[in-house]
């Protein structure tokens, strides 16, 4: 499954975390794949984006103009970036945080209090896991299956004891109803 | 090779440089090729290498002369403003024939500019940015992978050729992540450094750096050696990459970042049928001209795409006889041309054919 994915929040939210997870797996389903952050001087709390691209073809340009999929995080992203979003594709909101539904009619659009789930679950900083968990089901782009190798690969070896919780954050996104 | 590894463009460059046995680091911190410097601040110290901050760019360069000369391999890095203010040491690291590698990850310009992505530095890379008669190797990487082979590339032709060598990228390239193999080493037979300001050890007269030649027949006499030198680097080291060019009424040329996009674009254009391919040079200087002239017999136009106000444009014109007709579609001052901008400029080409 190939897929162009704008995931977009605050600085501090994991969006950057989150793309490097399906980076990771779409690297090891043994697709091409990009990852590119819109880097500026912003510091923790401004905002921050970044592009995924996983497709079977080589990868031209990796900044990703019309998504398939963006996760928004916070209002600003949703605002600024909706309106791009490919006819018929989909977009995934925190509704804890953003508290508008999007004006599109013409794409899915997914609600999920990601952040009240990950703070009742007991693991506050993992929202943007429990999101993640919801656009495997919902899009396919990549397997469950693959995220055991990818949260080897994206939690440091030192920090061994965060799988667990991210496991669960996974499970949670995937999960929710 | 190893697995493969999800890595920034600037990360790479660092491991590559680490990996084709570089030791010696001086540089400056500035956006966007910060991440290059911070990797080998952490990675150096666990290879035995040097990695020195300097005070300025100037310092910075003016200790790779110093390290070049004693025959280390070594490396700077920096954004445009800072590259201009290293123009003078690369000037004297060229006339005194020194190997030694210089990064650029382009951002917009001039003066302090802006910290995007750019590419309007490609006439201080390849035409002299320094004072005097000199030559650069200049390097276009186009994928977090070429980084990595044009990185170990670098490394050898400034030893094989005793000159500096640019690797030329541009903020989004430093900052982009893709899946990428590190060879262990280098297969190139290189020659040994008789020339270099190491140790006597009693055995052999010492050697001496120098760029400062008072007789102007001496002076001459020595740059005319080294041009000697350019020729064979032109003769055998200008690269290229061509895709769909074969049938191409319309060629689209790019390096580095834009090339990506101009792929995209060039695959638009055939999906609709119209006949496009594109022509990617790998080496800026030596500019592979005869990659040029060879579509200029069955292209009817070349469309040239730059994130600046058209700079690479003068060498394809160069390089054609201006045998036909060259175009132009860029941004600037760190913004990125879009396939669409480059799709419907190559339309309008097309009608015009």
């Amino acid at each position: 499954m190939a897929g162009k994915m704008l995931l977009a929040g605050f600085g501090g939210q994991g969006i950057l975390f989150a793309g490097k997870m399906f980076t990771y797996a779409g690297m090891l389903e043994g697709k091409n794949v990009t990852n590119i952050p819109e880097y500026g001087p912003e510091m923790r709390g401004g905002t921050c984006n970044c592009s995924v691209i996983i497709d079977e073809n080589p990868i031209g340009s990796p900044l990703v103009l019309e998504p398939d999929i963006l996760i928004a995080m916070n209002l600003p992203s949703l605002a600024r970036f909706e309106n791009a979003v490919a006819p018929g594709g989909k977009i995934f909101i925190d509704n804890t945080l953003i508290d508008r539904e999007t004006t599109r009619e013409d794409v899915d659009a997914y609600y999920i209090p990601a952040t009240r789930l990950a703070a009742e679950a007991g693991i506050p900083k993992l929202a943007n896991v429990i999101l993640v968990g919801k656009v495997i089901r919902e899009s396919g782009i990549c397997s469950m299956e693959i995220m055991d190798k990818v949260l080897e690969k994206v939690v440091p070896p030192s920090r061994q004891a965060l799988i667990a919780p991210n496991k669960k954050a996974l499970e949670i996104g995937y999960n929710f109803e | 090779m190893a697995d493969k590894v999800l890595v920034k463009g600037n990360e790479a460059l660092g491991e590559a440089a680490i990996k084709a046995g570089c030791r010696f680091f001086f540089g400056y911190p500035i956006t966007p090729q910060t991440e290059l410097s911070e990797y080998l601040a952490k990675r150096f110290p666990k290879v035995g290498g040097t990695f020195l901050q300097a005070e300025s760019e100037v310092a910075a360069i003016n200790m790779v002369l110093g390290a070049a000369s004693a025959g280390a391999r070594v490396m700077t890095s920096s954004s445009s403003p800072g590259i201009s203010l290293k123009s003078e040491g690369i000037s004297y690291i060229a006339g005194s024939d020194l190997p030694a590698v210089i990064v650029n990850i382009q951002r917009g310009g001039p003066g302090l500019g802006g910290i995007q992505p750019s590419q309007a530095d490609y006439f201080q890379a390849t035409k002299g940015g320094g004072h005097g008669d000199y030559r650069l190797i200049v390097l276009a990487p186009n994928s977090v992978q070429e980084i990595v082979s044009l990185t170990f590339d670098a490394f050898d032709l400034a030893d094989l050729y005793r000159m500096p060598v640019m690797i030329l990228g541009d903020g989004m390239l430093g900052q982009m992540m893709e899946p990428v193999e590190f060879p262990e080493h280098s297969d190139r037979v290189l020659p040994e450094k008789t020339w270099a300001t190491d140790t006597t050890q009693g055995k052999r007269k010492k050697n001496i750096v120098n760029s400062l030649y008072i007789k102007p027949d001496v002076l001459e006499k020595i740059v005319l050696d080294r041009y000697a030198r350019y020729a064979e680097v032109e003769a055998k080291e200008a690269r290229a990459e061509t895709y769909l060019t074969d049938d191409a009424d319309i060629i689209i040329t790019a390096y580095g970042a834009t090339s990506r996009i101009s792929r995209n674009a060039v695959d638009a254009l055939r999906a609709s049928g119209i006949k496009a391919g594109l022509l990617r040079p790998i080496t800026l200087w030596p500019f592979p001209k005869a990659e040029y002239q060879r579509l200029a017999k069955t292209a009817k136009a070349f469309l040239t795409v730059e994130m600046s106000m058209g700079q690479m444009i003068e060498d394809v014109k160069l390089s054609i006889d201006c045998s036909r007709p060259v175009h132009f579609c860029g941004r600037t001052g760190g913004m990125i041309p879009t396939p669409g901008e480059i799709e419907a400029k190559a339309r309008e080409i097309a009608a015009s054919l």
